[in-house]
């Protein structure tokens, strides 16, 4: 048993110290993986002095109940696919809030209105966490295809949204003011958690990596509230961290869509947009559609291709094949590299994770500031399974709901390749002019259809 | 351990600060791992399932402790094993280029 307060201070201490060094090691691919490791050791420091406290009991019941949150948790963590990675992360966001709504509830009826700070404290904890448990199941059904994908509407659904918000919180002022019971909490925790369901529903899906980020910073500062009811520095800070995380991705990610979140958020984009940008096709130009013979001749006498994946890659798993045929044109001695779009996928980083996966050395992978001045002296430019990341009409056309969005600048290529299922328009609803452009010729089919086509095309070249 | 209030909020805002020195020097390569990684740190909020079940005397604790322990540990040991996974994947190239192939 630890008794001594200031001891088991300074074990939380190693335990921050712990933490925010395996943040500081994820600066390089090189050393992350150690960074993990001594997270990992943080973890269970904290674990351990908590456990060691005076007067901690029912050592059966944690056990059990560790037992088997671990268990789900390790075979979730080991069976996931990497394709699955960002519902695999809405899911951890999710029952990370839900703890600490918990934790905030069991504190609150055990306590019954403590009054002031700790109050505020339990409120914050309970509501954040609540809205984060709900908003990420619904962005884990929604990514598991359980839901649409497309924004879900409703009329006069931000008055909704904020009559609901409001009323939480105005339960969360009554427990501050000193009502009490455990059904002020419950209301709260209740309409909480509808409004978390509201919140996300209408997000369609490329706009997840906002939407993500922005739950794991909602997790994270919940986590932080719980640390200032338990009077735990340990909670605060490592909470805090991740609040901070999650605050800074949101925000990387809004601007690399160049929207504001409250556009993301409030914004419904996505909807299908009746006619929008639909009579561009009537200008005369027509899209080229081409065969994987042809490509493969292209491919193979580049000096420089560089290839933009995209959520189709991800969708029809080609990232392994995809490889292949880099390295297939590697040893013909063409120059393969991989252009990287910030909101490419469904989380931040998404693409570089699954071509990792392939054993993509990241050496070969390139942010969309450090490839764009490429693009000129590419031959080729291959994009597989992406679409509004290289519409051009973000930088030309004003008009465009995209206008203003940093693109890869595919158009830039001597030629460009697209691999893509269909005509259908992107996310955003929108053609694509890139299609139309006489450098451009298409690939119909699934992605990992034709790579392995392409593949086989080149092999017997 | 009862720290005054003034105290704990000093801690928070010099945490969120240092937050946002340290996250922002992390690649855009690594953000999925960085996603799972502070997946994995906010799991801390074990602690206070811990807190909560083990000085639980009556039945509702219990119960709203035994979730939150269960929620809770999913989170760290999920979260860990995934972060760990992936960092694993990322490699540069074992060998020269265009030499040998790869594998």
């Amino acid at each position: 048993m630890i008794s001594d307060p200031n001891v088991v201070t300074l074990l939380y201490l190693v335990s921050i110290v712990c933490f925010v060094l395996a943040l500081r090691f994820l600066s390089s691919p090189k050393h992350a993986r150690r960074g993990n490791w001594l997270g990992g050791v943080g973890m269970i420091v904290a674990i351990a002095t908590t456990l060691l406290l005076e007067g901690i009991g029912n050592w059966v019941l944690i056990a059990v109940g560790a037992a088997i949150g671990s268990a789900v948790g390790f075979v979730g963590a080991r069976k996931v696919k990497m394709t699955a990675m960002p519902q695999m992360v809405a899911l951890f966001n999710g029952v990370g809030g839900g703890a600490a709504a918990l934790v905030a509830l069991a504190e609150w009826h055990k306590t019954a209105s403590p009054g002031g700070s700790e109050t505020v404290s339990i409120v914050l904890s309970a509501l954040i966490g609540s809205i984060s448990f709900a908003g990420s199941l619904v962005a884990f059904g929604k990514l598991q295809e359980l839901v649409s994908g497309r924004p879900i509407v409703f009329p006069a659904q931000n008055v909704v949204d904020v009559i609901v918000l409001a009323a939480a919180a105005a339960f969360g002022i009554a427990a501050v003011a000193g009502a009490s019971g455990d059904w002020v909490l419950f209301a709260l925790i209740l309409l909480a958690l509808l409004f978390g369901v509201m919140f996300v529903l209408p997000i369609g899906g490329a706009d997840m990596p906002v939407v993500i980020s922005l739950l794991n910073a909602f997790t994270g500062v919940a986590a932080s509230a719980t640390g200032f009811v338990l009077d735990s520095t340990v909670l605060i800070v490592a909470g805090m961290l991740v609040g901070a995380s999650g605050t800074l991705l949101t925000l990387l990610m809004a601007k690399a869509m160049n929207r504001s979140i409250t556009n993301v958020v409030f914004g419904a984009f996505g909807q299908v947009q009746a006619g929008a940008g639909g009579a561009r096709t009537d200008d005369g130009r027509t899209v080229r559609a081409t065969t994987p013979q042809d490509v493969a001749v292209q491919l193979s006498f580049a000096r420089k291709v560089i290839v933009v994946p995209g959520y189709g890659m991800a969708v029809a798993q080609a990232q392994h094949d995809v490889r292949q045929l880099a390295d297939v044109l590697e040893e013909r001695g063409v120059d393969v590299k991989y252009a990287i779009h910030p909101v490419a996928g469904r989380m931040p980083g998404h693409m570089n994770v699954l071509l990792a996966e392939a054993n993509v050395p990241y050496t070969q992978l390139f942010e969309m500031d450090e490839i764009n001045p490429e693009f000129a002296q590419t031959d080729v430019a291959l994009v597989i399974g992406a679409n509004d990341v290289t519409n051009p009409a973000a930088r030309s056309d004003t008009s465009s709901p995209i206008y203003g969005m940093p693109i890869l600048d595919v158009d830039k290529a001597a030629s460009i390749v697209v691999l893509k299922r269909s005509m259908r328009p992107g996310f955003a609803g929108i053609d694509n002019e890139l299609y139309l452009d006489p450098k451009t010729t298409m690939l119909f089919g699934d992605a990992k259809d034709s790579v392995l086509k392409l593949i086989s095309a080149v092999k017997a070249l | 351990m009862n720290l005054p209030l003034v105290i704990e909020l000093t801690i928070l805002v010099l945490a969120a600060f240092l937050g946002f020195e340290v996250i922002s020097k992390v690649p855009t390569m690594l953000h999925t791992p960085l996603m799972s990684g502070t997946n994995f740190i906010h799991g801390i909020v074990v602690v206070g399932a811990i807190l909560v079940l083990g000085q639980a005397d009556d039945t509702f604790t219990k119960i709203v402790g035994f979730v939150a322990i269960v929620l809770a540990s999913a989170n760290v040991v999920g979260g860990w094993f995934v972060t760990d996974r992936m960092l694993e994947m990322f490699k540069r190239r074992p060998e020269p280029k265009k030499e040998e192939p790869t594998e």
